[in-house]
């Protein structure tokens, strides 16, 4: 095992550190509650000299992204961060840097969208982006944070895309917990260096990124993303299996717990999955063959993993952080609980029930009898084989 | 090399990178052009006026003298025809008064 120190940071903290030990050669920010404390914390790196990063401090998300892409363009390994109204801002950029194919790694502190104003976390912000052809990494805790801002750098160099790591607001990203960091050199080490095939630096073989694009060719550029995002799970697989290697901490695209035998499961992404695995062990130690899954990848979507996974589940309940205004009648699911039943029904699944919970809306705090009640209904679900409300509120007041 | 307009999306350059200098020669912009610039050739003084204000570079020139448009990258904008300073009372092409560059239909061409 290489050598590695345990310490007391909160998640936003936990990714400034794996980003100085990253040493991008760009960084382009702007700060914005929860993730300021990334780019504050990064800059005082900058400003202390213990990176040689070149922090570009600019006027907002949009100029930010546009920076990065220009940077990466350009050959360097370049780094942003941001959460909710940033993000939503950026998003015109956010597309561009993916259909670029430019390997940029963005940490996100997933934070709800006005209106009325909230700064606490649901996953609207980074939901909203799932169609714009980047990599999407959720992470439960800040160790996950870390680990996976470092994987993302050797995910988004090797596919030439770029890679979103998401963590819950305030929850996860202020929330002190044990970071197990590894020492500068393993780091260098894992993520190598970046060597770009064509930049815009390389002035003896010039080249133009960002063309003007028709209806002769722009179909089929959109064909070669959607190309590089179905080879994104293997390289994802292999990355984490080395850094598991490295580390002793094995990263896949999805964490299984209790799913061998189960007949009811539990799916959550993020912190709420911590929440999710107390009840479930509670559950198991009294016989119910209930599990947790938990995934780590939500961008590309693994559907036939996930189905496989989930094919012996009698009732599945989906604990969605966001909404999908207008989906299936209006009844507002999550893109969780909608991609899951694709997969399942893709699959040619007829036998697993699903139910959507909607929870945690604007940093509404899910508690674990919300989960007890998830585990009561999947009972029932189970029993009978009929879902009564496929989309249902927790902790909402009637 | 020229763009291959036949390439499958395998084969097309990523996300359309180009890596050839001053290829825009190979892509025909000509059929946006829904007016046609046309020079008087016997009343053109060859000022220049129309080649320096020219967005498109399309103004053809030999021996310090305009001999024509690329018509196969005109887009027809009307700025040189705006910016000529040169009069005339009957246009060799049109036969109207007004400046030895004039714009004409492109429908009114085969």
């Amino acid at each position: 095992m290489p050598k590695s120190k345990i310490r007391a940071l909160d998640g936003a903290h936990a990714v400034a550190e794996a980003m100085r030990q990253i040493n991008p050669d760009v960084v382009a920010a702007y700060p914005i509650t929860p993730q300021t404390a990334i780019v504050q914390t990064f800059s005082n790196f900058v400003a202390d000299g213990l990176v040689d990063t070149e922090f570009v401090a600019v006027e907002s998300e949009h100029a930010a992204m546009s920076t990065c892409i220009g940077a990466s363009a350009a050959g360097g390994r370049v780094m942003t961060a941001t959460a909710s109204a940033g993000l939503a801002l950026m998003w015109e950029v956010v597309y561009v840097a993916a259909s670029l194919h430019l390997p940029i790694v963005m940490p996100v502190v997933n934070r709800a969208l006005s209106a009325p104003l909230n700064i606490h976390c649901d996953h609207s912000d980074s939901m909203g982006t799932r169609d714009a052809g980047w990599i999407q990494l959720y992470s439960e805790n800040p160790q996950e944070a870390y680990d996976n801002v470092i994987q993302a750098v050797r995910i988004a160099e090797r596919l030439l895309l770029p890679v979103m790591v998401m963590q819950d607001g305030f929850i996860t990203g202020h929330g002190v917990e044990r970071v197990d960091v590894l020492d500068d050199g393993t780091v260098k080490g894992f993520i190598g260096e970046y060597k770009p095939e064509h930049s815009l630096l390389d002035v003896d073989n010039p080249a133009t990124y960002g063309t003007w694009d028709m209806y002769d060719f722009y179909f089929e550029h959109k064909r070669q993303q959607t190309d590089a995002l179905s080879k994104a799970l293997p390289a994802i697989v292999e990355v984490g299996e080395e850094y598991g290697e490295l580390t002793g901490r094995k990263y896949g695209i999805f964490e299984a717990y209790g799913m061998d035998d189960a007949e009811m499961a539990i799916v959550v992404l993020s912190s709420s999955a911590g929440t999710a695995r107390m009840v479930v062990r509670g559950l198991r130690e009294k016989g119910v063959k209930i599990g947790l899954f938990k995934p780590r990848v939500f961008r590309p979507f693994p559907a036939k993993e996930f189905a496989e996974a989930l094919a012996d589940v009698k009732a599945v309940g989906v604990l969605d952080r966001s909404i999908v205004f207008g989906a299936m009648d209006g009844l507002g699911p999550g893109p969780l609980y909608l991609e899951l039943c694709a997969a399942l029904f893709a699959a040619g699944n007829t036998t697993t029930r699903v139910a959507d919970y909607v929870f945690g809306l604007g940093g509404r705090d899910i508690i674990p009898a919300y989960v007890e009640q998830v585990a009561q209904d999947l009972a029932e679900i189970a029993e009978t084989g009929e879902v009564k409300t496929p989309v249902s509120y927790l902790g909402l007041r009637e | 090399m020229a763009v291959n307009l036949e390439a499958g999306w395998r084969e097309a350059s990523i996300a359309g990178t180009i890596f050839e200098a001053g290829n825009s020669i190979e892509y025909i912009t000509g059929t946006w052009r829904t007016l046609r610039p046309v020079y008087d050739a016997e009343a053109c003084t060859h000022c220049m006026i129309c080649w320096v204000y020219c967005p498109d570079s399309i103004v053809l020139v030999e021996n310090s003298k305009v001999i024509g448009f690329d018509y196969d990258h005109c887009k027809g904008c009307g700025i040189c025809a705006v910016e000529c300073p040169v009069k005339v009372k009957a246009h060799a092409y049109t036969g109207q008064p007004g400046k030895v560059i004039q714009m004409v239909e492109e429908t009114s061409f085969e």
